[in-house]
């Protein structure tokens, strides 16, 4: 809504400020640096990449198809599974997350239950603890479990966000009025009918937030997967990219066409989260600000 | 929705008034039905790998006689361990270099982005943000390209002067070299929040400001600032938190730097070395345990500054 009017505003009068620009435009530059390499050198061959030529400009031999069909083929097609691994724990970790976290902050704002203030105050203090100090532990009780090794070693920490349950908390508290729920009520509404009916629709925009934000954090986890998984077929594209890495690393001479690999791969995995992200951007930067401002 | 609201909310409600008693411990119930989901994953997923970090910690396995109870002697050993003191002493230096520079970059931008409202400006704001859609491993895996010998353009660039580039990898300038890619990283996503909470200032502040004669820069201090203050303290805790646990841009950039970058670089490096590489479990969970006793500290003794200065103002 605050977007939608300084948008507006920007249109009757668009403010320049020149140097400023300038300014900008370097600082894109430098963000964007990182991208061209990459773009650049995924068109070129082991040769290309190693005889020494301009770093950020294309050789004669552009072969992005020579390198994708090698990308998606080696080691019997390895790359498209960590893809795959990537989107189910994403996508899994993220609903389950989101789901959990929007009833929850729901039932914090609109319910006054025993301990809510106890618990809530608890959860306010797990925001605090270090996501990472909990896979050693983890770990440990799912290898007794028979867990370690298998997908629900990453997906079922990652339904974890305390930070999607305050935020919802915050949203659910000021954007769904109380006034609207009893006369859902009084009406004759159940109070899960209530909630799915009248709730959710008014807390859309933070539970595209928080969505997207577990969402990402589950694509983009490292260590909880490189800890729990030892089965490379079950790996997430991070950590395979990370492995290839460390392989290309340790005989640089031998295998030299593992850094192409490593170079398009990464192009080809920062695609769809680039394309989840401006395609929704509307919903997410919403939600944000509410996060931020309190 | 709110049309409804007016025309049933005067009404007397009878009804709600005769069942008040039932209805309390309905609410408790519903309560607990909503928060309950989420309160199971917390309880497994947190509270008992916590307790049970804890319980580890307080153990140590021996090669002859076994695990035996040793109460705090993983934490004096931890304390006394010259790798986990290096550690912890770089992620704190890091911490005091590395979030001022993303914040007051972070700020700048979103000030900027804020007051220039041009097309362009609006693909930066998309621009900047980007390197947060991409996984830090990978954001780590390009500046280790862009920083190495073989095929990265800084011999290129540098060659241009006659200058011999300089190595973000060696010991001397990794320090630099990691502060670069985790500015890349977060400066943009941080711009993006701040900027979400400028855009929710009333603008009729400005105006107000500029006929009392205030020029641009003493609205951007005076007015935009502290109205931003919660979600810039917001950031800097966030920043704090991840950055004291930093693991994943120097595990990765490890490979590259070989012999720059030890196992124990940082704490939580040197906890999963030790529990992963040397099952020393018992160990790295003191080191785990540590490392969040000193994120709890750090982070409390922030926020206690912040709430004295904040009653100052």
């Amino acid at each position: 809504m605050t977007d939608h009017t300084s948008v507006r505003a920007g249109a009757r009068r668009p403010q320049r400020y020149l140097p400023l620009q300038i300014l900008l435009g370097f600082l894109v530059i430098y963000f964007l640096v990182p991208f061209w390499w990459v773009i650049v050198n995924s068109s070129k061959d082991a040769p290309g990449l190693f005889g020494g030529g301009n770093t950020l400009w294309f050789t004669d031999q552009i072969d992005y198809l020579g390198n994708l069909r090698q990308l998606f083929t080696y080691d019997g097609g390895i790359y498209l599974r960590w893809m795959l691994n990537s989107t189910l724990y994403a996508i899994a970790g993220g609903i389950g997350a989101t789901v959990l976290a929007v009833m929850a902050g729901y039932g914090f704002a609109k319910y006054r239950f025993a301990a809510r203030r106890f618990s809530f105050a608890i959860v306010l203090g797990a925001l605090m603890v270090p996501a990472t100090a909990l896979v050693i532990p983890t770990f440990i009780m799912f290898s007794r479990l028979g867990l370690t090794n298998t997908v629900w070693a990453v997906i079922l920490p990652s339904l974890l966000n305390p930070f999607g349950v305050y935020l919802m908390h915050v949203y659910a508290r000021d954007a769904v009025p109380d006034e609207l729920l009893d006369a859902a009520r009084v009406d004759g509404a159940g109070e899960v009918r209530t909630f799915l009916q009248i709730a959710l629709p008014l807390m859309r925009p933070a539970v595209v937030t928080v969505l997207l934000l577990s969402a990402v954090a589950s694509w983009n986890n490292y260590f909880l997967p490189l800890a729990m998984l030892s089965d490379n077929r079950l790996f997430p594209v991070t950590v395979g990219l990370g492995l290839w890495q460390g392989i290309a690393s340790a005989n640089n001479a031998g295998t030299t066409s593992l850094w192409s690999l490593i170079i398009l791969g990464s192009l080809v995995s920062v695609i769809p989260l680039i394309i989840a992200f401006f395609s929704l951007q509307r919903h997410w930067r919403g939600g944000l600000s509410v996060g931020g401002l309190r | 929705m709110t049309s409804l609201t007016e025309k049933r909310a005067p009404r007397p409600q009878p009804e709600a008034r005769k069942i008040r008693g039932k209805v309390h411990l309905r609410e408790h119930l519903m309560g607990w039905l909503f928060v309950g989901p989420f309160g199971v994953v917390f309880l497994a997923f947190l509270i008992a790998p916590l307790g049970y970090a804890l319980y580890l910690s307080l153990f140590q396995k021996k090669l002859i006689g076994g695990t035996s109870f040793v109460l705090f002697d993983n934490y004096v050993k931890a304390f006394t361990d010259p790798s986990f003191l290096s550690g912890a002493w770089f992620v704190i230096r890091f911490s005091l270099v590395s979030i001022p520079l993303q914040i007051v970059i972070a700020l700048a931008l979103a000030l900027i982005l804020d007051s220039v409202t041009t097309l362009f400006a609006r693909f930066s704001r998309l621009m900047i943000f980007l390197p947060y859609a991409i996984p830090t491993v990978i954001g780590a895996v390009m500046w280790g390209f862009l920083y190495s010998r073989g095929f990265g353009p800084l011999t290129d660039i540098f060659g241009l002067f006659g200058a011999t580039a300089p190595d973000f990898l060696s010991s001397d300038l990794i320090f630099y070299g990691l502060l670069n890619v985790v500015t890349w990283q977060w400066a943009g996503y941080y711009m993006i929040i701040l900027y979400a909470a400028l855009q929710g200032v009333d603008p009729t502040l400005y105006e107000a400001a500029r006929m009392d004669g205030a020029g641009r820069w003493q609205i951007a201090t005076r007015i935009k600032i502290p109205l931003i203050a919660p979600a810039l303290i917001l950031i800097l805790v966030f920043s704090l938190i991840g950055t004291l646990q930093f693991f994943n841009e120097p595990q990765i950039l490890r490979y590259l730097a070989a012999g720059t970058i030890g196992a124990d670089f940082t704490p939580n490096m040197y906890a999963y070395q030790q529990a992963f590489s040397l099952a020393n479990f018992n160990y790295g969970s003191a080191i785990s345990f540590a490392l969040g006793g000193l994120v709890f500290i750090c982070v409390y003794a922030f926020l206690f500054f912040t709430r004295k200065r904040r009653s100052f103002l």
